[in-house]
Parts: structure tokens; sequence; C-alpha cells
């Protein structure tokens, strides 16, 4: 038995949705990017609404996420995203509309934004990368950046005395009467990719339905800005991040979730 | 049937929106345009045409999402007051550089900064330069009435999508607020098609995906674009100047002045020639592009230019890029909210006529 006689279709268990382009990814190898433009993509061909879907791509290392994801795109200035979004789904309300953004880009610079797309409840989709970093600009502190943890411009640790304490975003949006599902999640083990896929489609499915908001963080490892391999990123986002930022629902069907 | 009413400038801005068929309206108040926001709520464009209408969280967030609707193919407008403006260019440079149409209204107030409430027309560099970053152009459109603030909108989203580039009115707080008798364009329809070639919308099996953006990391696609984008500006300079004469035929002083200036030195004119100055006006409506050949010919034909605007001298730079020092270019100005007087311009023509200057 040669490859050749391996490699047919009936032997096929897995394949790459026709949702992403063949364009070579620009991010990191063991970057969390790649894995959750992955799930987008297979959620909306699942739907079957290729077609009737439009996102938004954010500044950050994701400003490219066009080149990949097989869908009519716009690229919105830095932290504003969720205004584009508005700007789109208030002329086709009919249309998914998503915006898939990064920390700096969403906890930072586009904090109103992002604040009063959520307050107003939009119909539109956020998907939340929260690194903890600024990944494409080279490893500057984030809003959203641990206490005492390293970065560019926190050489010697975030010191939240005069550095300010890391803004747990979803947290804040969970408390808007405009969010209908706000949820946080991780891609860094098989068992969180396919809840965070179940997220994705929930989130979508609300949108159909005119519910308000989804709100999706995946808590991600960035490996070269935080000067590791790979996988010691995931140990030490599983030892550090997750704490901090706990995974689980936040709200669901407009109702905050009891703890 | 003619359809006449006296409104203020900003009503006549808001109702020929939504009877230009314009699919949204996003913006945030600010003196001395409210107005534009506040006819547009309270005339519920939604049950008349369908028109969206909201009032966003900030300047920045209007202009973006106008950026989203844009890349829809949808018509859509701001409208803003010259701080606003200021927020609102970075939006601006994106859309210039994704190339999508809108409409972009400066009803402009005296600053700097906080300035005052006041008409102003400092806002010319920023208007006509660029006034984000990168190299890029706005087709600016000056109206100097009430009318034209109505013209202009349809005029204004016509040329936005002809060119696939933002347009902006550059008003001021004296034409927003005055109140004059308009003629109000019939109801057109809202677009229903959208261009296959570039608008986002949902990608269908039958064509590649769209994609509105600026960014092009390979510096040479990025000059290659630059090109594309220049020559766009250059066919608006061939093909959109406009403009509008008052007594030039044998005028051996011109006052050049758009907007509210135009029409105050359209009266110091008349004060002019009842003294025996063979006074002309010169009144741009487009201001980019300008109207240099025109500026240039007169400007072998007179003894000396003046040029009236609310603010410390700016439209004097492309005057006398035109004049190309065939005569004396002298400017005259009050500024900071402050409205000259048309007496007060026929003393600069002649401070500039007997061979003075201030
Ligand atoms: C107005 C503006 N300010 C700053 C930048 C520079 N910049 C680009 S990406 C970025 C940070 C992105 O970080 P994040 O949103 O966390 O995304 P990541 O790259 O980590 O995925 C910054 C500051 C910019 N492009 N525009
Ligand atoms: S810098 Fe970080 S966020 Fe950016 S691609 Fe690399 S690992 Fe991913």
């Amino acid at each position: 038995m040669n490859l050749k006689d391996i490699i047919k279709p009936e032997n096929l268990v897995y394949s790459k949705t026709p949702l992403l382009t063949d364009n070579v990814m620009s991010y990191c190898p063991g970057c969390s990017h790649g894995t959750a433009h992955r799930i987008i993509m297979e959620v909306i061909e699942e739907m079957g609404i290729q077609s009737e879907t439009i996102g938004v791509a954010p500044v950050g290392c994701s400003v490219l996420a066009y080149d990949f994801m097989n869908i009519d795109m716009a690229q919105a200035a830095h932290g504003r995203a969720p205004a584009v979004a508005t700007g789109i789904k208030r002329c086709w309300p009919e249309k998914y509309v998503f915006t898939y953004q990064g920390d700096g880009d969403l906890a930072a610079i586009g904090t109103a934004e992002t604040i009063h797309a959520c307050n107003r409840g939009e119909n539109i989709m956020i998907v939340f990368i929260n690194n903890g970093i600024y990944g494409m600009t080279g490893g500057q502190m984030a809003p959203t950046t641990l206490p005492g943890m390293k970065s560019s411009t926190s050489p010697f640790g975030r010191d939240v005395a005069t550095m300010g304490n890391p803004i747990k975003m979803t947290d804040l949006v969970a408390q808007l009467p405009g969010t209908y599902y706000v949820t946080r999640q991780a891609v860094h083990k098989p068992v969180n990719v396919r809840r965070t896929k179940k997220a994705i489609r929930i989130a979508l499915e609300n949108q159909k339905l005119n519910k308000g908001l989804s709100f999706i963080e995946i808590v991600s490892s960035c490996n070269s800005g935080w000067k590791m391999t790979p996988v010691q990123a995931n140990i030490w986002m599983e030892e550090n991040m997750i704490p901090f930022y706990p995974l689980g629902d936040l709200k669901v069907d407009g109702e905050l979730v009891k703890k | 049937m003619r359809e006449l009413r006296l409104m203020k400038g900003n009503e006549a801005i808001a109702e020929a929106a939504i009877r230009a068929g314009a699919d949204a309206y996003f913006g945030y108040p600010i003196t001395p345009q409210s107005e534009v926001l506040e006819y547009l709520m309270a005339e519920q464009p939604m049950e008349r045409t369908g028109m969206v209408v909201l009032q966003a969280e900030s300047e920045i967030a209007a202009i973006n999402m106008v950026y989203g609707a844009a890349a829809t193919g949808k018509r859509v407008l701001t409208s803003s007051s010259s701080p606003g403006i200021s927020l609102k260019q970075e939006g601006i440079s994106y859309i210039a550089g994704a190339e999508l149409p809108c409409l972009i209204v400066n009803v402009v107030r005296g600053g700097p900064g906080l300035g005052t409430i006041q008409p102003s027309q400092a806002d010319y560099f920023q208007s006509t330069k660029g006034g984000g970053h990168g190299d890029y152009r706005l087709l600016v459109l000056a109206p100097a009435s009430v009318q034209e603030m109505s013209d202009f909108v349809k005029l204004g989203f016509e040329l936005a999508f002809k060119y696939r580039n933002p347009v902006l009115i550059l008003s001021d707080g004296v034409i927003g607020q005055m109140m004059e008798k308009v003629e109000l364009f019939e109801q057109q329809p809202r677009v229903t098609t959208f261009d296959p070639a570039w608008t986002v919308t949902g990608k269908p099996k039958e064509r590649e995906r769209n994609i509105a953006t600026s960014l092009d990391l390979d510096p040479y696609r990025q000059e290659k674009h630059n090109y594309k984008l220049q020559a766009k500006y250059k066919a608006m300079e061939e093909n959109e100047v406009r403009f509008e004469e008052f007594d030039c035929k044998d005028a051996e002083y011109l006052i050049v002045a758009y907007g509210s200036s135009a029409r105050i030195s359209q009266k110091a004119v008349q004060l002019a020639r009842a003294k025996g100055i063979k006074a002309g006006l010169f009144r741009p409506i487009t201001l980019f592009p300008f109207p240099k050949q025109e500026i240039s010919a007169l400007a072998s034909q007179v003894k000396g230019i003046l040029s009236v605007e609310m603010s410390a001298g700016q439209m004097i730079e492309d005057i006398q890029l035109a004049a190309a020092g065939k005569v004396n270019v002298q400017h005259f100005g009050r500024y900071g909210g402050v409205i000259p007087a048309p007496d007060e311009v026929l003393e600069a023509l002649e401070l500039l006529i007997s061979g003075g200057s201030k």
C-alpha cells in the first residue's frame, strides 16, 4: 500500500473548509488566530450563509483576516470595527455581520465603539481575541496584560499602580442590556475548540432572530509576543490567563449567568 | 410642480438627503449643525423612504459607520462642524484610500481648538489639501446659499459615486443657520443595485470575494494604488471645476471668495461699481478641484486680486499659485467667528487699489 492508495475520497475524515482561502496564513505557528478563523468559517459553511455574511477585520495581527476568510469583508480603522459593523448592519439588517478584533483594538482604542455597539444591542457578533498583548506591533502592553506580566512597554512587568489594572471587557459588556449572549472561551485544546465553535453557532443563530449583540471572547496565546514556544505559551496561558479570565458563559438568552 | 420652502441651510441638507435617496445618515451633535440630525430624527425618514438615521457615540464612530455603509454601496452621509470634522479625519482618509463614495458636510465654526460656535472659513486647508494622513483629495463643494445646500447634496452623491470618492460640502455657520427660500428637488429613489465589482454585500458563488480596505503592505502595489488615486484627482481637475462670475467681463479688480464670503463680497462689488471702480467677483464653487485656469486667465486681465475669506488667509495660496505672479494678490479676512461687512471688504479693495496693504 502506498500513499496514493490512502488518499482517496472515501478515506477522507477531515478537510479544510472552502471558506478559508489557500493563502499562506501570516500568523506565527502556534498562534490562536488561525484556529479562531477556521472555526468561524466552518460555522458559516455549515449554516450555508457565505453569501449573506459580511465580516469586519480590525487593525492588529488579524488585519489581513480578509486574505484568509473567503467572504466579503471590510477592513476597519484601529478600534472602529463595531462602528463599521453598525453601519453595515443598519443598512443590511438581513445579513450576518461580525467583527473580529484583538484586545488592543477592542479594549483600548476602540473601547467607546465596543461599549456603545453593545449598549445599542446591534445585531452583530463580536469575536474578541484576548491574547493579553499587542501582537502586531511587537509585544507592547495591552489593556488586558496581566498584573506583573512583562511586555516591551512594561519590561519590568505590568505595575498596576502606575499602568492600571487589566480590563475585563467581557464582564463589562455582559452588564449592558443590549448584549444577549456573552461568553468567554479558548481554542488551545480540542474540547475548547469545540465549545468555541458551538458559541459561534449560537451567536449567529441569535443574529438570525434579531436578539441583540453576541460577544465571544477567546482567551488566546501569542507565543511571539510572550517570547515563548507555542507549547510553553499554551501552558502559561492555562496557568495564568485562564485563572484571571475564567472560561464559560457570562450571559445566555439575555440573562446573566449566576455564579 | 415647484416645491418652495423657507428653510435653514442645515434643514435643507437634511431634507435634501432624504430626497436624494440617501440610505443612511450617521452623526453626532455639534453647533452650528445639530439641526441636520434633529431635522432627520423629527422627519422619520425610515417611514418616508426607508432611510436609516442614527445618533452615534462620537464623530469617530459616525464616520466609521459611514465607512461600513459605504463599503456596501449604500448612499450614506454624515455632517458635523470643525472640531467634529477633525475627529473624522482618520476615517475620511480610510474612505478615500478604500475608494468608497460618501458625502460629508462641514458647517464650519471658528477655531482653533474649541474656538467658537460662530461662522468661519478657516477649515479651507483641511478640506482641500487632504485633512487626514496620506496623499488624497476630497471633492469639495462650497455652497453660498440655502438653495445650494440642497442642490449640492444631490450633486455630491452623484460625484461621490462617479469617482468612488468622498465628497465634502464645505459650508459655514452663516449658510447653515440662515433661512432662505429653497426650491426642493423631487424625491429620488433609493438605489437597489450594487456594483458587484466592489460592493461588500456578501459573497455569492459566482464572484470572487469583495474587500473594502485601504491596506496594502507591499510598497510597490501601494504606490500603484496611489497612482490610480492621483489619476482620479486629475480627472476631477479636468472635468469637475465649477465656479460663478459676477461682473468679471470688464473687471479691473477682482475679488475671489466662496460661500458666505462670496455673498458679502457681491455686495462689496456693487458698492465699488457705484463708486466707479470696475470690480468683479469670482466665486469658486468647487474648492477642489480649484478653478486654476479661470483665475489664471483673469489674473492676466485685472490689476489686482483680493481674496476674501473668513480666515487668516488660506485660499489666497491657491489664488497666488494660479495667478503665478502676474498680479498682486492680497487677503482680507475677519476670523475667529467674526463676519466681515461689505464696506469692510470695499475698504480692503480700495487699499489694494491704492497700493497699500494691511
Ligand atoms: C490609530 C492607530 N494607532 C496605532 C496603530 C498601531 N497598531 C497596529 S496594531 C496595534 C495593536 C494591536 O493589538 P491587538 O488589538 O491586541 O491585536 P493583536 O495584534 O494582538 O492580534 C497597534 C497599536 C494603528 N494602526 N492605528
Ligand atoms: S504576533 Fe502573536 S497574535 Fe500575532 S500572529 Fe504572532 S502569535 Fe499571533
